[in-house]
């Protein structure tokens, strides 16, 4: 961690006035992304805090998303994705023909806009994840790591009686939360989410960023949204994007109080976007 | 925005524009439901035409023998000899002309005796003579296949027969050797009345059809016939048997000269008939022999054996070839010009037509590498050949319709590739890729064309052991049993038709049960 924070300190130029007090998970540098030569992210450069919720916000299209999914290479799986710039990740390029794409997911896991739950048992929706990575050492061990992640992700009580179930038998938010817990269930370090209760009523979605703000003691967050209320109200850092390129990023309350860009002013205030 | 003052729907135009919507709603679900009925209603015309055609195929006639198996001739055979063939039909000829000896002296009768059971019909009973030691010094109960043109007469596929009953005669003469005449006041005016209504002349009048008087065991031809009179010459039996039998009239609607059997031959029919001899039982040879020139002879095992020897070589290269190319097409390979141009001729090869496929199978495993031909391998792989672009296609919609989000779940878990493929995306496109794989299967199974030309239309006496014996199709049998003259083929033709078509529908039973048990998982 030292080594993070000493690396970090030796960068310091760009839009980088960030994570004051936490060390920091991840460091991107001059991140240039083209779909098919079509460039869609512009210079980004953004160091992420851990132990903390760093929110992506800006209107449609900014390339919040794209950039999220730069963090744990899921740009890889689309056609005619180029990813330029580095990401650094305890002071490796993730993008470097040395990491493994899969072990690099298993430790930034990532939770998507739509519950996408296996139609498979709830049980084996957690446990798909740790077995394939040999976290288990037999069925109990596997049963514990199950009812954990539940309990992290505030489902164990709803569910611990119909295990067997499927996945899919859920209600949205309950699918969302089994995304989580399935995401904590390999022991990630970050978790991206990709605007994780658009889909999904104020109730479920109070009970959620409950679970974030829950979870940001153990992990590294970061979340696309397109609620300021809601990037308000769970994030302590709040990067605002627009056309691609990151316009301002600092404290959440900072950001909302008084940003420092017209830009950022006239998105928060809903002057457009 | 012209109207904007009235609410939508409270003009005429309006309304109207609404009527014509619905009635073209309408329209379009009569136009859908026309269509279905007329593709039900070919199908149905379809069936019912096969079936009645193949319904007579599914029962024929035997005779019943009682072979003496003596040490003598038959104590020599031995397990590796020659089915001793010629000796159990000598048994069965003598057997018919102790029972008919009216053929003894004559020549032609003898042939016409003879073409009652054909000589390959007791080929069976001869190697089950040869197979087991115990049946020599015994006498076997045997009942051999009638011959095909007799057993279509007694079906009535040959030439319309009735039977009118006439009753007892009053007196019965030997008028000279072999024409007897019978005479009893009335005794025939039924019989009278029926052939005038049949269109019969009566007989001895050129052209006409046949009347025979049966009684008892015997059989006459009559040659002049009136109210109360019949005289004609006796076929088979004695007089006797008319004093002491009621008479009954067969009236044959064809004449002798245009027909494949004749009244002497029916005479003799009637006679075994009478003795209990000739039953009529279930055709299970049909699936239990292999072909023949004999129509009551053959049957479908050696092309039944076949076709599931060439679709088990067409399976095992077909369905997994294709299911691993869809599946790095679709989740592995770059998206390119080169994969561009590949799925390009994957669908244009799913548009050949099947004969050329017959074509390169015929230049390429048979003439450059040299297999065997007329080989259920060689069938397989042609057959495979045709069917894998279909597979890949089928396999490929199926792994296209596994939504994204499933995809990336998996590998935002860490997951690989393969992992993600194998785990998470096979098995929510195996309903589909498995229908895709055996609707290929079902259509290799149909196909002629191609097996015509590596020479799987060979005539198979022996059922194939092995991919590599010489072995038939279904399909092929169909066809070369469809081009035969006999009419007996005919329904036979039907008879296989059928069996193809059960397997096909077995086939897609065994679909639609497997999507089941995957949809439910």
């Amino acid at each position: 961690m030292d080594g993070t924070r000493a690396e970090n300190a030796a960068m310091g130029t760009g839009v980088l006035p960030d994570a004051p007090d936490a060390s920091v998970r991840m460091s991107c540098r001059h991140i240039n992304v083209f779909y098919s030569g079509k460039q869609a992210i512009y210079d980004v450069s953004l160091n992420i805090a851990d132990r903390s919720v760093t929110a992506l916000i800006g209107p449609s299209g900014c390339g919040k998303s794209t950039f999220l999914r730069c963090l744990n290479r899921m740009n890889d799986t689309i056609e005619g994705c180029r990813v330029e710039g580095e990401i650094l990740m305890e002071g490796k390029d993730i993008n470097s023909p040395s990491i493994d794409p899969v072990l690099l997911r298993s430790r930034v896991g990532m939770v998507f806009q739509k519950p996408n739950p296996f139609p498979k048992s709830i049980y084996e929706n957690i446990a798909y994840g740790p077995r394939i990575h040999g976290l288990a050492e037999g069925r109990e061990d596997m049963d514990e790591i199950v009812e954990k992640s539940l309990k992290r992700a505030g489902l164990w009580e709803e569910v611990k009686d119909r295990l067997t179930a499927a996945g899919t038998s859920l209600s949205g938010g309950q699918q969302q939360r089994l995304c989580i817990a399935r995401a904590i269930a390999v022991r990630p370090e970050v978790i991206l989410m990709d605007e994780p209760c658009s889909a999904l009523d104020p109730i479920a979605t109070a009970r959620i960023e409950e679970l974030i703000d829950d979870l940001r003691k153990r992990y590294c967050i970061i979340i696309v949204t397109h609620s300021m209320q809601q990037a308000a109200r769970v994030s302590q850092r709040t990067a605002f994007f627009h056309l691609g390129a990151l316009v301002e990023v600092g404290d959440t309350d900072q950001i909302f109080t008084s940003p420092r860009e017209r830009r950022t002013e006239d998105y928060i205030t809903g002057r457009f976007g | 925005m012209s109207e904007s003052s009235s609410p939508p729907f409270a003009s005429e135009k309006a309304l109207k524009r609404l009527r014509r919507r619905r009635a073209a709603d309408r329209r379009f679900k009569w136009y859908g439901r026309l269509a279905i009925g007329f593709a039900l209603s070919a199908l149905a015309l379809l069936l019912a035409s096969i079936a009645t055609q193949a319904v007579s195929a599914a029962s024929y006639h035997v005779v019943a023998f009682d072979l003496d198996v003596d040490r003598e001739t038959f104590g020599n055979v031995t397990p590796d000899a020659l089915p001793p063939v010629d000796e159990v039909y000598r048994r069965v000829h003598e057997d018919l002309l102790a029972r008919f000896p009216e053929a003894i002296d004559d020549p032609a009768k003898r042939h016409a005796l003879n073409g009652l059971i054909t000589r390959l019909a007791v080929l069976p009973e001869a190697r089950a003579i040869v197979r087991d030691r115990r049946a020599v010094g015994a006498v076997r109960h045997v009942r051999l296949p009638l011959s095909d043109d007799l057993d279509l007469y007694l079906k009535g596929a040959i030439a319309r027969h009735l039977t009118v009953p006439v009753g007892r005669v009053d007196a019965v003469q030997d008028v000279e050797t072999g024409t007897i005449s019978l005479t009893g006041e009335g005794a025939f005016t039924r019989l009278l009345t029926a052939t005038s209504l049949e269109g019969v002349p009566s007989p001895g009048m050129l052209g006409g059809g046949s009347v025979l008087l049966s009684a008892g065991l015997s059989t006459l031809k009559a040659s002049s016939l009136d109210s109360s009179g019949a005289s004609g010459t006796l076929l088979t039996g004695t007089l006797q048997d008319f004093r002491t039998h009621p008479v009954r009239a067969q009236l044959i609607l064809a004449p002798e000269s245009e027909r494949p059997v004749t009244d002497q031959q029916i005479a003799w029919l009637l006679a075994l008939k009478a003795d209990g001899r000739i039953a009529r039982v279930p055709h299970w040879s049909l699936l239990t022999h292999t072909d023949s020139t004999q129509p009551e002879l053959a049957g479908a095992l050696a092309a039944i054996v076949g076709s599931l020897l060439t679709l088990l070589v067409t399976a095992a290269l077909a369905i997994p070839v294709g299911i691993l190319a869809s599946i790095y097409l679709e989740e592995f390979a770059p998206r390119n010009r080169v994969t561009g141009l590949i799925e390009v001729n994957i669908n244009n090869l799913a548009a050949v037509p099947s004969i050329v496929f017959g074509l390169l199978g015929a230049a390429v495993f048979l003439g450059a590498f040299g297999l065997p031909r007329s080989a259920p391998v060689v069938g397989g792989l042609v057959l495979a050949l045709l069917i894998l672009p279909v597979v890949i296609i089928a396999s490929r919609s199926a792994l296209k319709s596994v939504p994204q989000s499933v995809r990336d779940a998996a590998l935002a878990i860490g997951a690989s590739r393969m992992q993600t493929v194998f785990h998470h995306v096979l098995p929510l496109a195996a309903p589909g890729m498995l229908t895709g794989a055996i609707l290929g299967m079902a259509r290799a199974l149909g196909e002629t064309a191609p097996l015509l030309l590596i020479g799987m239309v060979a005539f198979v006496a022996e059922v194939p052991r092995s991919p590599t014996d010489e072995a038939t199709a279904l399909p092929v049998l169909i066809y070369s049993w469809a081009t035969q003259a006999e009419r007996a083929w005919e329904p036979m033709t039907g008879a296989v038709i059928l069996i193809l078509l059960t397997f096909l529908i077995a086939m897609n039973i065994v679909v639609v049960f497997l999507r089941r048990q995957f949809e439910r998982r």
